[in-house]
């Protein structure tokens, strides 16, 4: 093997490199909190909703969890359009984002939901607590908790998955290395960089899940 | 020109299955097995060992399937050996589902009670009689329902292998798409296909869970 590995052309793109990278947390950052709120909907219809909703609700979480991102991304993007919906590429990555990550956490959420215990909204009920006080602090704040290991795995996941809307050529971090690459035919330099810069942003993330659980979740363990 | 969709167009997506399924099999036998070495190393006696499958995990785990793709395609025309698409995903896809797999079956080895082990310590089982005859057997059972479900994900993932050129299903459906400009219903077809192969797998794995229990993934 006589290939000199040449990393100047990289980092002389370090800015574009950053600016992707920002898009990316950015992205996956909305995708989650949009997501999160799509499957609290979901997992609510799921298991407090009449059965129509329930069938919908199957139907959006089978379909999503079965057939492949890429495969989505391509339909919202060259489909859409079709049906008259103009996205362009970053807000077809976030839309396709959300509705992937709402599906697979709305299996998770709905989880969470059922681990309580009947008594506890029944108790909420005697206490006379409004319905939307019940579910939002005796049923899904003590849900979200119970599930947070997962739904944080999926949510990092779902950033690293985001790589794929390059293929849309939204401009996050890989289609910048993707732009780079076809600039510089550094290819294997630029995507071993690039990839290490996932990595980060994935433990950059665990941390960042860690410090939420510990501001939001934490101080309730002593009641326990 | 715009091509119309016909019967051939059709035809022509479902005969590209074969590669998608082509690649999935190769992936899940190469990561199967590659799998199993990285669950052993995980609960291996030895620390350092333990440590150097922990870090393999971490960094797969830790890092888009994407990147891994480029990363062995374009690597391997580094080293100056000629890059067929099947088999820079097929290696890729191998690496990545040994992570998952290897991270799967690890929970499912550390099942198995704590009696199992000493009983067969005491009984001065070497090694690797112990590993074949107690402990993977009674593993083999609690890692088939969480295995089929990363199949699901596996089936999924192949369709990566269209962005660094391998023509399978999603990169055929590409194909006819920008010949029909009938991105609905390619698309739509293509969605339907894969959602025919997960779908009774994903099934399955929920069936198996509820019959074996789950364990945490």
């Amino acid at each position: 093997m006589n290939y000199v590995f040449q990393f100047g052309d990289v980092f002389n793109a370090w800015p574009e490199l950053l600016t992707g990278a920002w898009l990316t947390i950015r992205l996956s950052g909305l995708a989650m909190m949009l997501g999160l709120a799509v499957a609290v909907l979901c997992a609510l219809g799921k298991t407090q909703g009449p059965r129509p909703v329930r069938w919908l609700v199957d139907l959006y979480v089978e379909v999503i969890r079965n057939t492949p991102f890429l495969v989505q991304i391509f339909l919202i993007f060259f489909g859409l359009p079709r049906a008259g919906i103009r996205l362009d590429a970053n807000e077809a990555a976030l839309l396709a984002m959300v509705v992937n990550a709402g599906a697979y956490c709305t299996e998770i959420v709905r989880a969470g939901i059922e681990t309580i215990h009947k008594g506890q909204i029944e108790a909420g009920l005697a206490l006379g607590l409004k319905r939307l006080q019940i579910f939002l602090y005796v049923v899904l704040f003590p849900a979200l908790k119970a599930i947070y290991p997962s739904l944080t795995s999926q949510f990092i996941l779902l950033m690293l998955t985001s790589s794929v809307v390059s293929a849309i050529s939204a401009e996050e971090l890989t289609a910048v290395a993707n732009n780079l690459q076809s600039q510089t035919f550094r290819s294997f330099e630029i995507y071993i960089v690039v990839t290490g810069m996932y990595f980060a942003m994935s433990l950059m993330f665990a941390g960042a899940f860690a410090l939420i659980y510990r501001a939001v979740f934490a101080r309730t363990d002593a009641a326990r | 020109m715009i091509r119309q969709f016909t019967s051939a167009e059709f035809f022509f997506l479902v005969s590209a299955v074969r590669w998608t399924l082509l690649l999935s099999a190769i992936a899940f036998v190469g990561g199967a097995t590659l799998g199993l070495v990285v669950a052993l190393a995980r609960t291996s006696p030895w620390q350092w060992l333990r440590a150097t499958a922990g870090a393999y995990i971490l960094v797969f785990q830790g890092t888009p399937l994407l990147m891994q793709l480029f990363l062995v395609f374009f690597g391997a025309t580094m080293v100056g050996a000629s890059v067929d698409p099947l088999a820079a995903a097929a290696i890729g896809l191998t690496l990545n589902a040994a992570a998952f797999l290897g991270e799967i079956w690890r929970g499912c080895i550390q099942a198995i009670p704590k009696g199992q082990w000493e009983a067969s310590t005491a009984l001065g089982l070497h090694y690797v009689t112990r590993m074949r005859e107690i402990i993977l057997p009674q593993a083999a059972k609690i890692a088939v329902a969480p295995t089929v479900g990363f199949l699901v994900l596996l089936v999924k993932s192949t369709s990566l292998a269209s962005i660094i050129g391998f023509v399978e299903l999603t990169r055929a459906g590409q194909i006819v798409n920008n010949a029909t400009f009938r991105p609905f219903l390619v698309f739509g077809i293509v969605a339907a296909i894969y959602f025919a192969l997960c779908w009774p797998l994903s099934l399955y794995a929920r069936h198996l869970e509820k019959r074996f229990g789950t364990v945490s993934r």
